[in-house]
């Protein structure tokens, strides 16, 4: 397994000699680092937040980044470069989710292996996609805010007052144009009829059958 | 077909606007958020040399917090994990006093870093203080060894360290500081042995006490020979009876000891000498030392006298006289000083002045300075344990609101601004003006009821035993009272509030008379310990009735009746499941007997796996005074407990109001949903998968849900999710329950959603039926006859994990629901129900598309404009709590953690009022454009008409001539 080469790194002694590793991995690489302590294994890895700074909204801050193992089991934060770490972590499935404001992270499906030990597996749940390091970045940047149209003449004729006037207008002048279609024959036997009976009945307004 | 098309459309102008988000220029008009840190545990105060006025706290919420000292502002902060418990911070200077836990000796060079030694249990650890590393570790002995102390001498390359081997051996270990390497060890034992505390008190001395805390013993290590020592507490303090307690203490031949009745500090001269130097009266708190010289050292001593507090700051080289003393007046409601940590700045004079950072009993931070409080913190508010809420009092006529509102000009001018703001032709500067206007408005926090009830008081219970009343318009703390009863006292050793309920809510005399609240606790953390009881009036905070009750508080059910007097009638259960009822009086108890047969009860015995349900029974003669109740078994429900552990129980809001009971489907089909007050939701998971995510594989760990009636004990439905794990977090409303979960299958987070609905009122659809009067509507509903229901579910992928979760609630149930979900990242989503509906399909028909189901999807979208919370989080988030209010539309959602945070949301829009953003004065606009058209058409057309005539005329005129 290639992939996993990348992830972990199972002999003690690198205790010593991670500060070299972490120097020779630095241009490109987060490292997963496996070291058996006591009972447990480390999961390490690395929070990468876009290339491009955010245009808007909020600064976001590597600090302020909050990687959680297991739902809330154990809480770890981000370094100043993105890297964190979990010690102690049993074999087993775990779940990696990563909380900071203004960026969608998908939470990372961990492996520890039990039977190889020191073999760490990882996959984004949301997609699917398998981590060959454990570098998380966002999936997507989150707007909290709703943007505010700028003024349009569209937004304002959608407003209940531009309704109103549209509604005007519409009768203003459309509806003479109504009016000068209809026979002036039928129109002043309407008429007529309006005078003769004073108050419109209902046969009247009935639809003959002519 | 016009219809449905038109219906069509409507229906797709309401889903397109589905999210209510909000404007970043809106965010502070109808929430509000609030910081804290938690009751301070410890603090470091940065050096003058650093310039930077801060001091550095950790708390009992775990969080580590930099403060300004001017202000009490936060700086920065971070809450840790639950079980992350800080123990000890200091900052790294390179010259920091030895302490328990971390000591980091300075005059020492291994290479080029310094070591900082942490230990615990038998096992030192040296971490190298540049990079972290471990450098060497090593385990003293395979005994149950327990460091005290690890101290090094002055320029040497040997550090001591000391402890008790099961309590009854004293060892002292001399290390090699470079390599862990033991040069040299020496033992030896004391007979009536130590009760776990020591307290160095020079290079070669060590205080600790016996077994009994009644023997001060002086151990002497000098070159490898131990000695013991023992003083009789009596002999010294004629007046110390108890138990007594070594106060931690960083002093310099000075020790520190709690004995019950006053703080003592002796002095200890040589092996075998002690002194006392002062009897400081409880209560009161004695700082650690601040060092000012070599030679000189610095502490300050707080004591209560009534609501005063005495400062008095000594050095240690002449304790008798006091170089400071001041006097600082408290509000009462503060409790006893619990911490104090002192810390120096230099005068313009070149002297040493001092301020104080103390800590008091309800969990506020105060500063003090100069003898004054420079700034106070109401950090109690980080550990809510309840709330409840309370509206404010009815307008009083005769006070005139006018007098403070804008004059009509301001007002139009205000307008203005507002309508250049929404056409986006406002300046910089007047964008300024008009939120500042917005955030200003007077009309939020006014302390009167308003018409759509947005005005309230959230009461609130903390840890501490503090209620605190917050106004929803802005957060501010209106009153706040530490209960008496609350407090730790001979006949309750180790109070613990539990829960605040609305005792008496007026209506009828709701000018005259204020509402109350029920606080509930308990003394002590087990069940049987006696219960405390206690009405507060929720506008002034007056205690009106405060008592220990002799019987123990199991849980309290609030009943929906009320007496003459409009006090809410509860039911206390006590530890041997006797009902008390309250208040005692023989009125309620008439009310209650009335209602007695409808009463049923359960509990939930989670360690047994069982739940039974009750009712109540009088046996004998019921004596109207005691108004004690006994329980009749009615039915259990025993889960298999080598399949099933409870994990989880929950319930329909008691005060949840639904307005319909039939739904409307597509095609004019009504479902009748089974809606019922007895719903009792219960989530069982497999015992090996109890624990966290990550402790189980798929195979070994399964979810049951169960729907149960707690009437009857009938199992409604049930359901099975193999391979699902808890956390479980679970909402019940209406007639259907939602519920989080971890599917281990396919490594994520589900939600799954149940609908019951009641089959036996299906053939009602008839409308001849309904026209004859043939129908069962009327009938009423009881838990007793034969339930014919139909269950729907589905289950959805969701992201995140959650920590918390509600339901909107609004006044009259019309107003669609929406989900508050508390996620792992302290925020809170408004998620609709409809995403959430279990007929959603993938490919809806076109009436079901019309009656709203969008198509379905494997998981739950995340819409970032519907989080409440919007930019902002609440840290260490524990509950949401939502409250109707008259307005239909709206709800109040307060949420609380470490942070609190409030604001209102409409699920479906504020379709029954103008919004905020309602420009006036573009409606005054049209009104005055239309109204000037109007003038001038009747203008123009008088003028006409005046011409007509004049031509009829001149017409007229010509013909005559």
């Amino acid at each position: 397994m290639r992939s996993s080469a990348a992830l972990f790194n199972p002999s003690p002694p690198l205790l010593l000699l991670l500060p070299l590793l972490l120097f020779s991995h630095l241009l490109n690489r987060a490292i997963a680092a496996d070291l058996r302590s006591g009972d447990g294994y480390t999961i390490a890895g690395r929070v990468k937040l876009g290339a491009t700074a955010k245009e808007s909204g909020l600064p976001a801050k590597l600090t302020n980044i909050k990687v959680i193992l297991n739902g809330g089991q154990s809480i770890s934060f981000a370094k100043a470069d993105g890297y964190f770490s979990f010690h102690n972590v049993p074999a087993g499935t775990h779940l990696i989710e990563v909380a900071a404001l203004g960026y969608f992270f998908s939470p990372v499906r961990v492996d520890i292996s039990a039977r190889n030990p020191g073999k760490i597996q990882a996959a984004l749940t949301e997609n699917k996609r398998v981590l060959y390091e454990l570098i998380l970045e966002p999936l997507r940047e989150e707007q909290y805010y709703e943007k505010r149209e700028p003024f349009s003449i569209m937004s304002l004729m959608k407003s209940p007052m531009g309704l109103m006037m549209g509604f005007m207008l519409l009768v203003m002048f459309v509806m003479p144009k109504l009016m000068e279609n209809i026979d002036p024959e039928e129109m002043r036997r309407a008429q007529e009829e309006m005078r003769t009976q004073g108050v419109p009945s209902l046969s009247s307004l009935l639809p003959r059958s002519n | 077909m016009a219809i449905r098309a038109c219906l069509g459309l409507m229906i797709l102008l309401f889903s397109s606007t589905i999210s209510t988000a909000l404007f970043e220029d809106q965010v502070g008009l109808a929430d509000w958020h609030q910081k804290y840190i938690g009751k301070v545990k410890h603090a470091i105060f940065h050096t003058q040399k650093t310039g930077r006025k801060r001091v550095v706290v950790s708390t009992e919420e775990n969080v580590v917090a930099s403060l300004d000292l001017r202000t009490g502002n936060i700086f920065w902060r971070h809450v840790l994990g639950k079980i992350d418990c800080i123990d000890q911070v200091d900052i790294a200077l390179g010259k920091s006093p030895s302490k328990s836990l971390l000591h980091a000796p300075a005059n020492m060079n291994v290479g080029k870093d310094n070591l900082i030694l942490v230990f615990g249990g038998s096992l030192i650890h040296a971490l190298s203080s540049t990079d972290g590393q471990i450098v060497w570790r090593k385990e003293l002995s395979t005994n149950s060894l327990e460091i005290q102390q690890v101290f090094q001498p002055r320029d040497s390359d040997i550090f001591y360290a000391l402890g008790f081997i099961d309590s009854s051996e004293f060892v002292a270990y001399y290390v090699n500081y470079k390599n862990g390497e033991v040069l040299q060890q020496s033992k030896a034992s004391f007979k009536s042995g130590f009760c776990g505390e020591a307290s160095l008190a020079s290079n070669d001395v060590v205080v600790a006490l016996d077994a009994s805390r009644t023997y001060l013993v002086s151990i002497s290590f000098r070159n490898g020979v131990i000695t013991f020592q023992q003083t009789y507490i009596p002999d010294l303090i004629p007046e110390f009876s108890g138990k007594a307690t070594l106060l931690p203490s960083k002093y310099n031949g000075i020790l520190a000891v709690d004995i019950a009745s006053s703080i003592v500090l002796l002095r200890v001269k040589g092996v075998n000498e002690l002194e006392i130097i002062e009897k400081i009266n409880y209560p009161s708190a004695i700082s650690d030392v601040l060092p000012l010289s070599k030679e000189q050292q610095a502490l300050a001593i707080l004591q209560h006298d009534e609501s005063r507090i005495h400062i008095k700051v000594k050095f240690d080289t002449d304790l008798t006289n006091e170089v400071l003393k001041e006097t600082i007046q408290l509000d009462g409601q503060r409790g006893n000083v619990e911490k104090v940590f002192i810390n120096n700045y230099i005068r313009t004079d070149r002297t040493h002045g001092f301020r104080v950072l103390v800590v008091m009993e309800d969990h506020s931070l105060l500063l003090v300075q100069q003898g004054e409080i420079v700034w106070t913190r109401e950090d109690g508010l980080a550990s809510i344990v309840d709330s409840t809420t309370s509206e404010l009092p009815v307008e009083k006529e005769g006070v005139s609101v006018a007098e403070v509102e804008h004059s009509l000009f301001e007002w139009l001018k205000g307008h203005f601004l507002k309508l250049k703001g929404t056409l986006m032709l406002a300046s910089p500067d007047e964008v300024a003006a008009i939120q500042a206007i917005r955030l200003k408005s007077f009309e939020k926090n006014k302390m009167t009821r308003d018409h759509n009830g947005f005005r309230k008081l959230i009461i609130v219970l903390t840890r501490a035993g503090k209620i605190l009343a917050l106004h929803t318009g802005d957060g501010r703390v209106v009153w706040s009272v530490l209960l008496p009863v609350l407090r730790e006292s001979e006949t309750c050793g180790n109070p613990f509030v539990l829960n605040v309920y609305q005792w008496q809510v007026p209506h009828h005399r709701a000018m005259h008379e204020n509402p109350s609240v029920l606080v509930i606790g308990r003394c002590g953390h087990n069940f049987d310990a006696p219960g405390i009881f206690s009405i507060v009036d929720a506008y002034t905070g007056k205690v009106h009735n405060s008592l220990v009750l002799e019987h123990s508080v199991r849980h309290v059910m609030p009943l929906p009746l009320t007496d003459s007097t409009e006090q809410h009638l509860h039911i206390v259960i006590d530890d041997n499941l006797h009902a008390h009822l309250y208040p005692k009086t023989s009125d309620a108890v008439k009310i209650f007997l009335d209602e007695m047969p409808n009463v049923y009860w359960y509990s939930v015995e989670v360690g047994k796996n069982i739940i039974k349900g009750y009712s109540l029974e009088i046996k004998g003669e019921l004596d109207m005074a005691e108004n004690v109740f006994q329980p009749k078994e009615l039915w259990s429900i025993v889960f298999p407990s080598e399949s099933e552990t409870i994990a989880l129980t929950a319930t329909r809001k008691m005060n949840e109001i639904v307005h319909t009971q039939a739904k409307i489907v597509a095609d004019q089909d009504v479902m009748y949903k089974y809606i019922s007050k007895n719903i009792l939701f219960v989530a069982t998971v497999a015992p090996k998968a109890s624990g966290e995510i990550g402790s189980a594989t798929p195979e070994e760990a399964w979810l049951y849900a169960y729907l149960i009636d707690t009437v009857s004990g009938r199992i409604l439905h049930r359901v099975s999710h193999q391979g699902a794990q808890g956390p479980i977090h679970a909402v019940v409303s209406e007639n259907w329950v939602v519920y989080h979960y971890f599917n281990l299958r396919a490594h994520r987070h589900e939600m799954s959603v149940i609908e019951i609905y009641d089959q036996s009122r299906e053939d009602n659809k008839d409308v001849w039926k309904l026209v004859l009067g043939k129908h069962n509507l009327t009938a009423p509903i009881s838990s007793y006859s034969k339930p014919d229901v139909t269950v729907k579910s589905q289950s959805y992928f969701f992201t995140h994990s959650v920590k918390s979760m509600a339901v909107t609630a609004t006044a009259k149930g019309i107003t669609s629901k929406q989900l508050l979900i508390g996620t792992i990242g302290d925020q809170v989503l408004a998620l609709d129900k409809r995403f959430l509906d279990p007929r959603r399909s993938a490919n809806p028909t076109q009436s079901e598309k019309e009656e709203g189901i969008i198509p379905l999807t494997d998981s739950l979208p995340i819409v970032p404009q519907s989080y409440v919370t919007h930019a902002l989080q609440v840290e260490g988030l524990r509950g949401i709590v939502t409250t109707p209010v008259k307005l239909e539309s709206t709800t109040l959602v307060f949420s609380y953690g470490v942070d609190l945070f409030f604001t209102r949301i409409a699920p479906s829009r504020t379709y029954d009022s103008l919004t905020e953003d309602f420009s006036y004065a573009l409606l005054l606009l049209t009104i005055v454009a239309l109204v000037a058209a109007l003038l001038v058409t009747w203008a123009l057309s008088e003028r006409k008409e005046l011409g007509e005539k004049w031509r009829y005329k001149v017409q007229l005129s010509v013909l005559d001539e």
